[in-house]
C-alpha cells in the first residue's frame, strides 16, 4: 500500500492542525499556537541558550549512564552467578529499587552540597539497581550448556564474557538501556531543578516562574527530538548488529 | 603418546539413592577408538563429563597422558553447542590456543566440505553441518582426548552415515585417543577399535569386546550386521542392553 507510507507524516501534520486550531480558538498564553513555539524555539538555538542547556543536560546523561550501566551490569551478572551473594545484597536492592528518585536527590544534595558529583551521584542511585535487577534477571537466564562449552575449551574469564556471556545478555542490555535513558532523562531535569545553575531543567524551572510556556513547548520538542536521534542513530544500529545472526 | 587411565570407585549425585557409576575402571592406548555402549540414562554423559573436567565430584582418578599439565579435551555433545551469534569459522578459531594458527582450520575445513560455509551463522546451516563444526572444533585443539557425547543422534540415517564417514576419514588422517559414546550398536561397530558394554544403575563394565573387522571392511552393512547377531547370541548380557 503506498498510502500506509505517508500515514506517519499525515498524524504528525493532523497533530499540529488539531493545536494550531484550539490554540487560535482559545486564544490564550497559556497555549500557543506552534507557530510561535517554532519562532520561540529558533530564537533559543540562535541565542545559543538552548544548545548550551541542552549539552549540559546531554553531558550529565552521558556520564551517569556510563557509570550506571557498567556498574550496574559487573554488579548484576555477580549476583546472578553467585547465589549466597545475591541473597545477602537482595534486601538491599529492594531498598534502593523502592527509595523515591525525590529522596535520594534530597539526600544527595544535602550531605555532598549543591555540586556537580552530587547531581551525577544522585541519578546514579536512582538508576544502578534497575540495571542491576535487568543483569541479574539475564545472568540466571544464561546457557548452561555453552558455559560448560567455554569451560571444557579452557577459554579464559574474559573470553568468556565477550564471546559466550554478554551476546546471551545483549536484550536484557539493550532493555536495561532503553528504560534507563526514559528514567534518567527525567530524574536529571528534576536534579537540576534543584540544585544546578545550568541545564534543561534549570531552564525549564525558570519559563515556569515566568509561565514561559513556548519556551517550555519549545525545549520539550527539543527534547523528544534528540531522545529520538538517540533510538535512531544509536540504539536501533545496535540492534540490528548485534541481531545480525539471527535467521 | 596418550595413555588414558580411569577409575572412578563411585560418583554419587547430591540426594540421590544410589551412585550412577560405581567401581568403573578402563584404560586406553594412544590413538585407540573405543565406543562405549549402553542404555540411555545408564550415566555415560557423567562419565564424559568427569574426563572434561566438567565435574569434578566423584571418587576416583582419572589421568590423561602424562600428568604434569591439564589435560587438552576436545569434547563434541550431543547438541553441536555453537555460540550461535559466531560464525563457524568464529567458533572454531575461538578454541584456538593463542601459538596455534587460524590457517590450520583450513584444512580440517576443507576435510569436513565446510570451506564454502565458513562465514555463515550456525543458524543459517543444516542440523548435520553444525554437527561437522562440532567436530572440527573438537580436532582444532588437537587434544589429548577426544569425547563424543552420541553426537549423531538426531540426524536421520543417511547424513548420520555420511557424516560418521567424514568423521572416519579424518580420525584416519589424525589419529587421536577417542572416547565415543553411543546406545546403536551397528554405530558402534562401523566405528570402533574396542567395543565396552555398560550396565546401569549403578554404571560398570560388563564386557570389553575387540572389534575383528579391518578398518577397511567397516563400510560394509553385511559385515556389521553380522558381527552384531554373533554378539547378540554369544553375549546374553549385551542383548538386555539393546
Amino acid at each position: 500500500m503506498q498510502f500506509n507510507k505517508y500515514l506517519p507524516s499525515l498524524s504528525l501534520l493532523i497533530f499540529l492542525a488539531i493545536w494550531q486550531g484550539v490554540a487560535s480558538y482559545l486564544h490564550n498564553n497559556t497555549l500557543p499556537t506552534p507557530q510561535v513555539v517554532a519562532v520561540v524555539f529558533w530564537q533559543a538555538i540562535v541565542s545559543g541558550q538552548l544548545p548550551f542547556h541542552l549539552g549540559m543536560t546531554l553531558l550529565r546523561l552521558v556520564i551517569s549512564f556510563t557509570i550506571a550501566m557498567l556498574l550496574g551490569c559487573a554488579i548484576g551478572i555477580v549476583l546472578g552467578r553467585s547465589k549466597p551473594l545475591n541473597a545477602f545484597f537482595d534486601n538491599w536492592l529492594v531498598i534502593f529499587l523502592n527509595v523515591p528518585a525525590l529522596v535520594t536527590i534530597i539526600l544527595c544534595y544535602v550531605w555532598f552540597g549543591l555540586v556537580e558529583s552530587a547531581a551525577i551521584l544522585a541519578v546514579v542511585i536512582n538508576k544502578l539497581p534497575n540495571v542491576i535487577v535487568t543483569i541479574r534477571e539475564g545472568t540466571r537466564a544464561l546457557d548452561t550448556d555453552l558455559m560448560d562449552m567455554a569451560r571444557c575449551y579452557h577459554f579464559s574469564k574474559t573470553k568468556t564474557l565477550r564471546h559466550v556471556i554478554l551476546p546471551q545478555l545483549q536484550p536484557f542490555l539493550m532493555g536495561a538501556t532503553r528504560s534507563g535513558l526514559a528514567l534518567i532523562w527525567k530524574i536529571i531535569l528534576v536534579v537540576e531543578l534543584l540544585g544546578r545553575s545550568n541545564g534543561m531543567g534549570y531552564q525549564l524551572h525558570l519559563f515556569f516562574q515566568m509561565f514561559d510556556v513556548a519556551s517550555i513547548l519549545a525545549y520539550t520538542i527539543a527534547f523528544v527530538a534528540v531522545i529520538q536521534l538517540i533510538e535512531l542513530l544509536i540504539l536501533k544500529p545496535l540492534d540490528k548488529k548485534a541481531l545480525r545472526w539471527r535467521r | 603418546m596418550t595413555d588414558v587411565q580411569i577409575t572412578i570407585a563411585t560418583k554419587t549425585y547430591p540426594n540421590a539413592a544410589q551412585p550412577t557409576i560405581k567401581d568403573f575402571h578402563l584404560s586406553l592406548t594412544s590413538n585407540e577408538f573405543i565406543c562405549l555402549v549402553g542404555s540411555s540414562g545408564c550415566g555415560k554423559t557423567t562419565l564424559l563429563n568427569c574426563l572434561a573436567g566438567l565435574d569434578t565430584q566423584y571418587d576416583g582418578e582419572i589421568q590423561v597422558g602424562q600428568q604434569h599439565t591439564a589435560p587438552k579435551i576436545g569434547y563434541i555433545f550431543q547438541n553441536p553447542r555453537l555460540l550461535p551469534w559466531r560464525t563457524v569459522r568464529e567458533n572454531i578459531e575461538l578454541v584456538l590456543e593463542p601459538h596455534q594458527s587460524p590457517a590450520l582450520i583450513d584444512p580440517l575445513l576443507e576435510i569436513m566440505q565446510l570451506t564454502k560455509s565458513q562465514h555463515e551463522y550456525p543458524e543459517r546451516l543444516s542440523v548435520g553441518m553444525n554437527r561437522r563444526v562440532a567436530i572440527i572444533r573438537a580436532f582444532a585443539v588437537n587434544p589429548d582426548l577426544l569425547l563424543m557425547d552420541e553426537p549423531f543422534v538426531s540426524l536421520d540415517p543417511p547424513t548420520a552415515r555420511d557424516v560418521r564417514a567424514l568423521l572416519l576419514q579424518l580420525w584416519q588422517q589424525r589419529p587421536h585417543t577417542v572416547l565415543f559414546v553411543t546406545h546403536d550398536l551397528r554405530e558402534a561397530i562401523a566405528l570402533a577399535d574396542r567395543l565396552i558394554f555398560l550396565a546401569s544403575a549403578p554404571m560398570r563394565v560388563i564386557s570389553d569386546i575387540v572389534v575383528p573387522i579391518p578398518r577397511t571392511q567397516r563400510h560394509d552393512e553385511t559385515a556389521i550386521e553380522s558381527f552384531r547377531q554373533q554378539l547378540i547370541n554369544d553375549y546374553p548380557d549385551i542383548k538386555q542392553l539393546l
